[in-house]
């Protein structure tokens, strides 16, 4: 035979914490009929806490089906940035590309678990809200019948099966409401960190580069052709312009102090040329003393001007 | 007898499967005293399945007390010895 004092056991040892937790409740209380009342007070709270908690494990489930959306979005996009790489012969970009497929894929693989285990919480903590229902609702029932048939002696011992029973039921449920609620945390933190990583690009960068560098090299490449085509565009203006506007910026330019950072640029030659025409040829003298004068009209201008308007209303006026 | 899982509800079963369940319990216990984890999910797994071949569901708007409660399924050994030390596993 076991010694059965010190071995009874897991399931039996926690059976007996769960009551000694309710009898302490129990034995706080001096009027039986309080205890009914407070009981049920708690039991209620207890309700809509966990009804709460179902809702937020939703919200968080949402949340990562969501996430899991955008890194679904995420591997396509690799996925046809490498058959278009493929496509172009760049093969090294499409490994690549393929590679960060890869990459997004296990985070997406690693989502779709916790969403699994989001969802199961949400069932779990749906159905512990229904039994809670359940035993609440048997609760007042038995707690009418207490109060209207026993006197406060004679109650004690059914307010205290009552209580035992359903105290059980809420230590049972608000256990599962703080493990929901220590997953959903898990879960959020989780997935804050993902929508970091997605909104900084770094997610991409899982398997190093900057961020969307594939695109960026796929459109280079794509656009290059246009670049040389416009490059040789502008050479073949250059070279028919060049001569004339070299001699005449040239000239022009010599004399002037203020002109001076221009100077070098159109003392290089061949690329600066096709701008300065259109600058280049003011006198010296003008540049210096054209602000001045627009200031000295404006400043004396403007009041001069008003005065006039301002008299014309006046003599409107005077005709009366 | 009446046998509560934790998050899963209540079950009535009879006194030989009591019996049974209480020397598998023993399992259960000999694995968290060892700290050996594998064998708690072990014989937790078998307790549960146990349950539930030979329990019925308590109808939920019975309010008994349970006299075996079981840890939940995917409950980790650290959180049963919380349990059984009565140190804030259970709310309230």
């Amino acid at each position: 035979m076991k010694g059965t004092a010190a071995r009874m056991g897991v399931m039996k040892r926690v059976s007996l914490v769960f009551k000694a937790k309710a009898n302490r409740a129990l034995d706080k209380m001096e009027d039986p009929r309080e205890t009914l009342d407070y009981s049920y007070q708690r039991q209620l709270e207890l309700l809509t806490k966990v009804r709460r908690g179902v809702a937020d494990v939703a919200t968080s489930r949402k949340r990562v089906e969501l996430q899991m959306n955008q890194l679904q979005q995420q591997a396509d996009k690799l996925q046809t940035q490498a058959r278009k790489a493929l496509g172009m012969g760049r093969e090294d970009l499409a490994r690549e590309a393929l590679t960060r497929k890869s990459s997004a894929q296990t985070q997406l693989d690693e989502l779709a678990t916790q969403y699994a285990q989001l969802q199961a919480e949400e069932e779990k903590l749906t159905l512990a809200s229904q039994r809670l229902q359940a035993k609440v609702d048997a609760f007042r029932t038995r707690k009418e019948t207490i109060k209207a048939t026993y006197t406060a002696a004679e109650a004690q011992t059914r307010i205290n099966e009552a209580f035992s029973g359903i105290s059980e039921e809420m230590g049972d449920v608000g256990m599962a409401i703080q493990r929901a609620e220590d997953k959903t945390a898990q879960m959020q933190a989780r997935a804050g960190a993902i929508d970091e990583l997605m909104a900084s690009g770094a997610l991409d960068d899982a398997v190093g580069g900057r961020r969307d560098d594939i695109q960026s090299e796929l459109d280079m490449m794509s656009a290059s052709s246009d670049v040389e085509r416009e490059l040789a565009m502008l050479k073949g203006e250059i070279t028919a312009t060049a001569p004339k506007q070299l001699e005449g910026s040239a000239s022009n330019g010599s004399g002037q102090g203020s002109q001076a950072p221009q100077q070098p640029q159109q003392s290089e030659g061949p690329y600066a040329p096709p701008a300065p025409p259109q600058y280049a040829p003011p006198p010296p003298t003008e540049p210096v003393q054209q602000p001045e004068a627009a200031q000295q009209s404006q400043a004396n201008g403007l009041p001069v001007a008003d005065l006039p308007g301002l008299a014309d209303e006046p003599q409107d006026g005077d005709r009366s | 007898m009446i046998v509560r899982i934790l998050s899963g509800g209540q079950f009535r079963i009879d006194d030989e499967a009591a019996t049974q369940l209480n020397q598998m319990d023993a399992d259960l216990e000999a694995a968290v005293e060892a700290g050996d984890e594998a064998a708690f999910t072990d014989a937790l797994t078998r307790l549960l399945a146990h349950v539930h071949a030979h329990g019925a569901p308590l109808p939920p708007d019975i309010l008994e007390s349970s006299d075996l409660i079981l840890p939940h399924e995917d409950s980790s050994m650290d959180e049963v010895r919380k349990l059984l030390t009565d140190e804030g596993l259970i709310p309230g």
